[in-house]
């Protein structure tokens, strides 16, 4: 059973899904961003603590579906020791990976955030996976209001 | 109920004779949409191919054969819910621009600032949105009655809600996320005795069971063509004539009027006041054809059968371990809202998706209803008149199964 999900559930999903990685509230949080999905109601708030433009420390809270929380999960712990200007770039390489048309993934610089490619063939849930990158682009722009996928 | 044709009505369906990711179909989404048959995909073909023309306008052949059928059709409808006249059939969008329309028309012919209008906390979003628009705009104020955790509107705490302000109350029949079936006699009563009028969101409702609106003596009931085995983009307003008659327009244009100056225009009868413009005509036909189909099934039948349904599926859901059932009220239509303690809906879904089973994911735009049970959303299977018990048993084991696979 499930065999056609491999590619979109793989381990490293559900393992991030049962122990999310950085789930605290941040005190002291230079910055602080909510992310809401209204089609599916999954929420999240991303704490950042930066170190004149290096992320310093990246955590998170709120509710979301496996997909979502593995993508926020992964993110924090992808994106601590970056510039804003790497996260951005990462930003571009997720989003480029999850609705690109391009065949080819470049796995150098997208690490082990691949095993989020196979939302590609799921349009439904590609907004689950992107929900974590569009709430970092606000906190790194340094949006103060909450933002929404729609 | 074992003499209910199921596999007959099946056949009838030919979106359902296909399979979905190597498996067979199993379409539980009913609540959202539902399949057509034959019957009404072959009406509404044959129109646009022998018999279409614009309606009410022409002295030709074609445009007279429309004309019939377009009214046919409302004929169609008034015998269904048991309307006194076909002046009292609106054919609109759907529920959401019914409820638009009187929220427009009714609020402002009657309504005045202060005034309260009365919903309930299981409202979908279209029984919420339009009377907070028209509350911003009027100044009228929108009371909300509570609901247990059952899924129940607490009819007490509904009654004590109805003051001397109250002018209208607005009522879901059956709730899309929890399948409550609402009191909506008793609510009525009690509105009427304080000379308030009350309008019904069938949207629900008018699949599952038979409706008469003059048994209930409702004011208006609305409700859309597309989760009744009819086409999208058309849905019924009914309204008591005396109260459409005393109310403004919707739209202005053609078809709703009688007499155009430049000076002043004078309105056309009841019920083209209310349909300006060119109407959904071969859509209100297709209407007319799905009507025509469940009569002959009988919604008598329907109701028995789905009850039944419902019932074994509840039965084996609440054996699931970590499985919550969301909206266990009393009176209840053949919807299936849940939730499990490890999977999120949205998972759900996918995950039920490859097993060939189509189910809906979300709030079901009653964003309300899931902050007052503090959810996120629910996994929703709701049941039509072809869904089988042979389907629950896969819609069943594949939640089993998902719950086995995230551990």
């Amino acid at each position: 059973m499930f065999e056609d999900l491999r590619d979109l559930y793989q381990e490293v999903i559900f393992d991030h899904n049962r122990n999310p990685r950085n789930f605290r509230v941040m005190d002291n949080a230079d910055r602080e961003v909510e992310g809401f999905n209204p089609l599916c109601g999954d929420r999240l708030t991303l704490y950042l603590k930066l170190d004149g433009d290096i992320i310093t420390d990246a955590s998170f809270q709120g509710s979301g579906c496996a997909i979502s929380t593995a993508s926020v999960s992964l993110m924090t712990e992808i994106v601590q020791g970056k510039t804003e200007l790497e996260a951005e770039e990462l930003f571009n390489q997720f989003h480029e990976m999850t609705t690109g048309k391009d065949e080819e993934i470049n796995l150098e610089a997208i690490g082990k955030l691949a095993v989020l490619a196979g939302v590609r063939e799921y349009p439904a849930r590609v907004k689950c996976a992107t929900l974590a990158w569009h709430t970092l682009d606000a906190a790194l722009k340094n949006q103060e209001a909450s933002i929404s996928t729609e | 109920m074992t003499d209910f044709p199921v596999e007959k009505i099946r056949a009838d369906f030919p979106i359902l004779q296909q399979q979905i990711r190597n498996k067979p179909l199993v379409y539980l989404d009913n609540a959202a949409t539902t399949q057509k048959p034959n019957c009404v995909i072959d009406c509404i073909s044959d129109f646009y191919r022998q018999d279409y023309a614009n309606v009410h306008r022409g002295v030709h052949t074609l445009s007279v054969r429309a004309t019939d059928q377009y009214e046919g059709a409302r004929e169609t409808v008034k015998d269904f819910i048991n309307a006194q006249s076909t002046k009292e059939i609106v054919f609109v969008k759907g529920t959401t621009e019914a409820i638009n329309l009187l929220a427009h028309s009714y609020g402002k012919s009657f309504l005045k600032p202060g005034d309260e209008i009365l919903i309930t906390a299981m409202e979908h979003h279209s029984n919420i949105v339009p009377w907070q628009m028209l509350c911003q705009e009027l100044g009228t104020v929108l009371k909300v009655a509570p609901i247990n955790l059952q899924g129940e509107l607490i009819v007490e705490e509904f009654e004590k809600l109805i003051t001397a302000k109250t002018r209208l109350v607005s009522v879901v029949h059956m709730s899309n996320a929890l399948g409550t079936v609402n009191p909506v006699k008793k609510i009525i009563d009690l509105a009427h005795e304080r000379n308030i009028p009350v309008i019904l969101d069938g949207a629900q409702a008018i699949p599952h069971m038979p409706v008469d609106v003059q048994a209930l003596e409702c004011d208006f009931y609305v409700f859309s063509g597309h989760k009744l085995y009819a086409p999208t983009g058309v849905g019924v307003l009914y309204g008591k004539q005396e109260i459409l008659e005393a109310m403004q327009p919707y739209q202005g244009g053609g078809d709703m009027i009688r007499k155009v100056t430049f000076k002043e225009t004078e309105y056309n009868n009841l019920p083209y006041k209310f349909e300006a413009g060119t109407p959904n005509i071969a859509d209100v036909v297709g209407l007319g054809a799905a009507i025509g189909y469940l009569t002959g099934v009988g919604m008598d039948n329907i109701a028995r059968y789905e009850a039944e349904l419902l019932a074994y599926a509840t039965d084996k859901a609440k054996q699931i371990e970590g499985l919550r059932l969301i909206g266990e009220a009393h009176e209840k239509g053949a919807i299936l809202s849940f939730v499990l303690d490890k999977v999120h809906p949205h998972d759900i879904g996918t995950m039920l998706d490859s097993l060939g089973i189509a189910v809906r994911a979300g709030h079901h735009c009653a964003m309300p209803v899931m902050d007052f049970f503090e959810i996120p959303a629910t996994a929703r299977a709701s049941f039509a008149m072809y869904n089988t018990h042979q389907e629950v048993d896969v819609l069943m084991d594949g939640i089993k199964s998902l719950i086995e696979v995230f551990g």
